[in-house]
């Protein structure tokens, strides 16, 4: 090999895909940011080799030459946290999609520039600390309110200390200082933070706490932890979107961070749209005020996907450092990890399984690590959490693949997602053989302390149920359900039942897309009661034949739609009707 | 943009590359031609930009070719479409040549081949739906604007018929200005010309442009030709604010040219050996489809590819569907059986369907009449398994009625040959068919919804009668 040509201005000296090399960039730093080209395309430093860096650009390269000029930013990609977040959409690096779209239109175009908050917007301070008083990191100075009425927190940034000299309260912009410390320091509303470094906490608390997601099948049989992770693996098609999006909606959590990594501009533009108009149950406010969207759509940039996630996880902890519990949705880490092997094949590294890099599953654990529950930083003392449900796609629906591999290796609960179960419109289509979650027991725990005594019990025996259902329908397939003990019978009767009604829920039923667990326990318990009531009447003599199920099936369909208001009063009901269904023996 | 230059001698040659010395202020994605004494010219364009050594994907054959003697010039451009209303009617090559014998089209503007994502806030949601005329996709899987929903065919399933037909029938329901952008991506001269004669014979080559890119043309073109058919179809959508259906066929010939590449750059491949970078790539088309706020039209995509070995878990149905809005897939079994066109509803799912029918677009019941139909279907093709477990004497009467419910559904309601059917006609097709199913079965129907259907069904049965 030549030596390199000593250039004292840095220059681009190749440009493929989302790579670029400049040469004049002998004192660059690792992740340093710079800005390449004509139009100033936002790039990341990822190699350096005497005088010459490599670089992964952020926006699109097509058209970007030879000899144009590189310019170096010192700071790695950062984003900008403080009010203003909820509600917007942003880009991979953070750049607020509706205001590109004032600046490059429909399409978006390299070379548009705006910063995330946006400058002239006015927010409300009103100060928590006094003059004088004495402000470490993670300290909330005050609070504004924010959209839909969100309190947020104004945080001293995690490398600031001193001792307040100036407050400036009332309505300011993002960029006129609040406070100001006795050494002149001004502290902002806002205040930027490096992405792919996880922001500090004081301690990591156990995960103990449950976090309801409305969903029944994962609430009741495969229940995560607040501060938990979860892999959502499934072929395509077999249902990972509409439980990120149902979780978003539904889910106990005062933030939710929505990732849209890899993916579709449908279902972002769909997001957006439905999210702004639809109420939030517990709150009663849209869904849009609680979301932050990060989106980088499959046909843009591919940098700007591998950062997609970091930014994500960087505003959830922002958020949990307020004492939030904050949730992301990363659909899909599947192409958070193909962005990882596009460059790093092109940057002709060693490839590991599958063309994948050898550092796959270490990025992929550091990146789970990020979420948890945690004491957070500064006074006053407070809680927070940031909750991890990832989509992955593997390639054929195959699970043995490395990205799924490596995100169940540090996930605490599986959902695997089966396309059988979707094909039969089975949805959830979680495969509750295979799946499991190891937040189970102390969920449990907590759900009969504070839902119903019966939780624990009613969830094993609804287990123990499907666990011989699947048997019983193998023996089924070779021999013909009729061959079948009456019992047997039954008991494959009753599953279907609880197929559809308890593990079942349509995301598209505007009544049944929310379950409260105490919804998700009537609904188990009284189809595990159709199943007592069904054992004591053939014990009495009955034969299956006689067992009129349809009725029942269709009292507990009815009760699974039930508007909320009506539901307890219709659950007692059932329940009645179904102890005396055949109490008189067969009818 | 950039000033042309020229060289003279490429380092080296291989497959479709060239790889050029010292081109300077190379661009990616900048157009290149080249030019050998007696030889025609040949067009490519830089994928790789290197101080040291340029890389060049060329476009035609590059048969002959001899690196040192030819003459490269950069022109300072990025490849380009030329698009307008005045190509309705027009037939080009993937590189956009006339293939009509009619001068090529002067066009109303020209817009970057390469495209740009849509910005999704400027998105909406698809809302409204596409008849096609073909009851398994209009009452079953609904095609709805700005989606992208491809059809998955097998070696020798009528895939190319089927995309004919809808291209003949297709319309917008409220009779809003409808256009059709076909491009054939390496099929053969009979497919083409089967699909031409029927297009030239309907009439709806007045309302189409054609990009034809056939087996016999050049490889890298492929890359190309959707990508001009698209950007055609954006023009025509957002500036003349028609619905534009876009059909490419056939998807399996593109990412093979795609491969051919990888191949040709020595790259790492990924599974099967099309390159890991192919999802991003298919993307890249497949997300050029969509509804754009406060625009009138739409860009749909019909995308169709073939499954080599009929296998749904080759990378490249499995790649278009983790991408696309759904899928509508063909079965071989009803091909045999001579049912046109030979939609399997089970794996077929279109996505968006729910934002597509219902009250004001097709009829508020639309969704439980075809959650009824799917169920009745799917129970029926249960009990044709069984007849393979247990034989047909085994099954008991109830599994004997649904297997004929499910045979009545493929030859009543899948199966309809070329006939055109509006939505009434094929949710009057449903109904007929529910009309023989015992109330209790059918449990996704209310009452109220019955009792309307009841003045109907009584007055077919007094016919029948
Ligand atoms: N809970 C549900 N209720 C009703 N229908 C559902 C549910 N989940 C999934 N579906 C159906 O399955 C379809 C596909 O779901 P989804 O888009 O979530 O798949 P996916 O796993 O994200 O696929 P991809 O990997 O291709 O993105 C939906 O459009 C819907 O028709
Ligand atoms: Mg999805």
């Amino acid at each position: 090999m030549s030596p390199p040509i000593e250039r004292s201005t840095p220059k681009l000296t190749r440009v493929v895909g989302a790579l670029a090399e400049a040469t004049g960039m002998r004192d660059a730093k690792l992740n340093e940011l710079v800005r390449i080209g004509e139009l100033g395309l936002l790039a990341e430093v990822l190699r350096v080799t005497g005088d010459r860096a490599t670089l992964q650009v952020f926006e699109e390269t097509m058209g970007v030459a030879l000899e144009e000029p590189v310019a170096r930013a010192g700071a790695p990609l950062s984003v900008e946290l403080g009010p203003g977040l909820l509600g917007s959409v942003v880009d991979g690096i953070g750049r607020p999609l509706s205001a590109l779209a004032a600046i490059t239109g429909d399409f978006i175009l390299p070379g548009a520039n705006a910063p995330t908050i946006e400058r002239a917007r006015e927010f409300v301070f009103t100060s928590k600390v006094a003059v004088g008083a004495k402000v470490g990191p993670g300290d909330v100075l005050g609070t504004v309110p924010d959209r839909g009425g969100f309190e947020h927190r104004i945080l001293v940034p995690p490398d600031r200390s001193g001792l307040i000299g100036k407050l400036f309260e009332g309505t300011r912009t993002i960029e006129a200082p609040i406070a100001e410390l006795t050494d002149g320091t001004p502290l902002f509303m806002s205040h930027r933070w490096p992405v792919r470094r996880p922001r500090p906490i004081r301690a990591r608390l156990d995960a103990s706490r449950p976090f309801l997601t409305g969903q029944r099948i994962f609430d009741f049989l495969f229940p995560i932890a607040e501060g938990g992770t979860v892999a959502v693996p499934g072929g395509f098609g077999t249902g990972k979107t509409v439980i990120e999006q149902s979780l978003a909606k539904y889910a106990e959590a005062d933030v939710v961070i929505y990732i849209g990594c890899g993916e579709r501009g449908n279902e972002m533009a769909e997001v957006l749209h439905e999210f702004a108009r639809l109420k939030d149950p517990r709150h009663c406010k849209p869904v849009l005020d609680r979301t932050v969207l990060v989106v980088n759509t499959s046909n843009m940039p591919v940098a700007a996907r591998e950062s997609s996630v970091y930014l994500g996880l960087t505003i959830a902890e922002y958020f949990r450092d307020q004492g939030y519990r904050a949730a992301v949705m990363a659909d899909s880490l599947s192409r958070w990890a193909e962005a990882l092997r596009e460059i790093g094949s092109r940057l002709q590294e060693m490839p590991g399984e599958e063309g994948y890099p050898t550092y796959l599953a270490s990025r992929a654990a550091r990146l789970h690590e990020r979420a948890g529950r945690v004491t957070c930083l500064g006074a006053p003392n407070r809680e927070g959490s940031v909750t991890l449900i990832s989509a992955v796609s593997p390639p054929g629906g195959d699970f043995s693949e490395p990205v799924t591999q490596s995100c169940l290796r540090v996930a605490g609960a599986l959902w695997a997602l089966d396309p059988e179960l979707a094909h039969q419109r089975q949805f959830p289509a979680v495969d509750w053989h295979t799946s499991y979650s190891l937040y189970a027991d102390a969920m449990g725990k907590a759900l009969d302390a504070s839902c119903d005594p019966g939780w624990t019990k009613a969830r094993a025996a609804i287990i123990e149920l499907l666990q011989r259902d699947g048997e019983l329908r193998e023996v089924a397939s070779v021999v013909g359900p009729e061959a079948l003990e009456d019992k047997d019978r039954l008991l494959l009767q009753v599953a279907a039942i609880a197929r559809e009604i308890v593990l079942g829920q349509s995301a598209f039923d505007p009544t049944d897309a929310y379950s409260t667990p105490a919804k998700t326990f009537r609904l188990a318990r009284a189809v595990l009661q159709l199943f007592d009531a069904g054992k004591a009447a053939l014990e009495k003599g009955a034969t299956f034949a006689e067992l009129e199920l349809s009725q029942a099936r269709r009292a507990l369909a009815m009760l699974r739609d039930a508007p909320e208001a009506d539901f307890e009063a219709r659950a007692a009901e059932v329940a009645t009707r179904i102890t005396t269904l055949w109490r008189g023996g067969p009818s | 943009m950039r000033v042309a230059r020229s060289y003279r001698g490429a380092r080296a040659a291989a497959g479709p590359l060239v790889y050029v010395g010292n081109a300077q202020r190379a661009a990616l994605g900048e157009w290149v031609t080249l030019r050998a004494e007696g030889q025609p010219e040949l067009r490519g364009q830089i994928i790789e930009a290197g101080r040291d050594v340029s890389v060049v994907q060329v476009l035609e054959d590059t048969l002959g070719l001899e690196p040192a003697a030819i003459e490269i010039s950069l022109t300072g451009e990025l490849a380009n479409a030329i698009v307008g209303k005045d190509l309705l009617g027009r037939a080009l090559s993937g590189a956009q040549d006339p293939r009509d014998g009619q001068p090529r089209p002067i066009g109303e503007a020209i817009r970057p081949l390469w495209g740009a994502p849509i910005n999704p806030t400027q998105r909406l949601p698809p809302s409204d739906f596409i008849e096609t005329g073909i009851s398994a996709i209009d009452g079953m899987n609904t095609l709805v604007r700005g989606q992208k929903l491809p059809v998955f065919s097998g070696p020798g399933l009528p895939a190319l018929e089927l995309a004919a037909t809808i291209v003949e029938n297709a319309r917008a329901p409220r009779g809003e200005p409808f256009a059709v952008v076909f491009c054939a991506i390496g099929i053969t001269e009979r497919e083409t010309r089967t699909f031409l004669d029927r297009f030239t014979a309907s009439g709806a080559l007045e309302r189409s442009v054609l990009y034809l890119n056939q087996a016999q043309d050049p490889t890298i073109e492929r890359l190309l030709a959707p990508r001009a058919a698209l950007a055609c179809a954006e023009h025509l959508a957002f500036v003349h604010g028609l619905h534009v259906l876009v059909v490419l066929a056939d998807i399996t010939n593109y990412c093979e040219a795609l491969r051919e590449v990888a191949a040709a750059r020595e790259e790492v491949p990924g599974r099967r050996g099309y390159p890991g970078y192919m999802y991003t790539d298919l993307a890249s088309l497949f997300e050029r489809a969509g509804v754009v706020k406060n625009k009138p039209g739409s860009v749909t995509q019909l995308p169709i590819l073939t499954m080599p070995d009929d296998d749904i878990t080759h990378p490249i149905p499995d790649l278009t569907g983790y991408i696309t809005e759904g899928q509508v897939v063909l079965s071989r079994e009803l091909h045999r059986r001579g049912i046109f066109p030979p939609v399997d509803v089970l794996p077929s799912l279109s996505r968006l369907m729910n934002a597509g029918i219902g009250k004001g677009r097709t009829v508020p019941e639309h969704r439980k009449w075809a959650d009824q139909l799917y169920a009745i279907y799917s129970r029926g093709r249960e009990a044709r398994m069984m007849v393979a477990i247990v034989g047909e004497a085994g099954l008991s009467p109830t599994d004997r009625r649904a297997l004929e419910l499910a045979e009545l559904f493929e030859k009543e309601l899948v199966n309809q040959g070329t006939q055109r059917r509006t939505i009434g006609e094929t949710l009057e097709a449903g109904w007929r068919l529910m009309d023989m199913v015992p109330r209790e079965d059918l449990i996704k129907l209310s009452d109220e919804l019955l009792a309307s259907r009841r003045p109907q069904r009584d007055a077919a049965q007094r016919k029948e009668a």
